[in-house]
């Protein structure tokens, strides 16, 4: 199939890939909605940090630092065979800043996930793209067992932007996290300042 | 930086069957490159030359076909940071050739956004 040994260079043209984070609290389903628009199951990969990298006081001498090893759950969506589309899981809020850092780096965007009976969960993620001016929107995903609450109610209460779109979403459901995603990415397409007229693409 | 050190514990117990890093990277604890999560690799040949490290040899036969970095990794079980140094060595030599991600900002228009939601819309 392959010629043994033969550069390939200029053979076979390379995907480019994009990333969308899907952040939020924990246990608010971030992993639930990679797992739900991804091709296949989620993937998991490290990163090894030295506790003088993850910013958190460290008293003992350079000798004695310690690791920490950070996992960060992620899915692929094959768009065509010219674009690949990743979605990370962020790892836990605030002392992963360091990772955090370097997911976002080249993201297009990011869906932060809320759960309205722990909406302050959701805070640091908010802060953390609002301060990177990285755009993103709120989902807020729909527990079986947890009190609705309007779209206007959470916008308040987590004091969003007028610009920024909240959601509401099943995030087991492909359909409802394909709907998020799609959200997103028309949130960005707007931001950019580029879009012809603000209307869906297809239908 | 400290010294490479044979001795020096990476990884505790509690991390689990974690390969540790200067194991698989003959020492070197720090990448050359900084490449992105998401930039794609792909094996310029289509079997690995003799003289790479074990480790190596099986990221050029994972890369048979384009895979991210993170995808490397997850495959190799190997951390991001231990995969872009194995990847120093193999982009020195042309063995693997990278594709940064696409950034948004550099985007000359929405055709990437209309064939991402497109995309996802036909899932």
């Amino acid at each position: 199939m392959d010629y043994v040994h033969s550069d390939r260079e200029g053979q076979m043209p390379l995907p480019t890939a994009v990333k969308i984070l899907v952040a939020g609290g924990f246990g608010v389903g971030k992993t639930t909605m990679v797992g739900a628009v991804s091709e296949s199951k989620p993937l998991q990969t490290e990163e090894v940090l030295t506790e003088r990298g993850i910013g958190i006081d460290n008293t003992s001498g350079v000798e004695a630092k310690s690791t920490t090893t950070v996992a960060m759950d992620f899915g692929r969506i094959t768009v065509s065979d010219d674009l690949v589309l990743y979605l990370f899981g962020t790892p836990g809020q605030d002392r992963f800043w360091f990772v955090w850092d370097e997911l976002s780096f080249g993201a297009l965007g990011a869906v932060v996930l809320a759960d309205t009976r722990r909406l302050a969960d959701c805070f640091p993620s908010i802060d953390y793209f609002e301060r990177r001016g990285l755009p993103f929107v709120v989902a807020v995903n729909c527990f079986d067992n947890a009190r609705r609450y309007g779209l206007e109610e959470v916008r308040r209460a987590l004091d969003l932007d007028p610009d920024v779109p909240v959601m509401l979403c099943d995030a087991r459901k492909r359909q409802s996290s394909k709907e998020v995603l799609i959200g997103l990415l028309e949130h960005v397409m707007k931001g950019r300042g580029l879009t012809r007229t603000p209307q869906p693409v297809g239908h | 930086m400290t010294k490479p050190d044979a001795d020096q514990r990476w990884i505790d117990e509690d991390a689990g069957p974690v390969v540790r890093p200067y194991a698989v990277t003959g020492g070197r604890a720090k990448a050359k490159n900084y490449f992105n999560v998401v930039a794609i690799l792909i094996a310029t040949r289509s079997a690995p030359p003799a003289d790479v490290a074990p480790e190596q040899a099986k990221l050029i036969m994972l890369c048979q076909r384009p895979l991210a970095l993170a995808e490397c990794a997850a495959h190799l079980g190997l951390p991001l940071g231990t995969v872009r140094v194995l990847l120093d060595g193999l982009i020195d030599r042309g063995l693997v050739r990278v594709n940064e991600p696409h950034q948004a900002a550099n985007l000359p228009d929405d055709s990437v956004f209309e064939a991402l939601i497109n995309g996802l819309r036909a899932l």
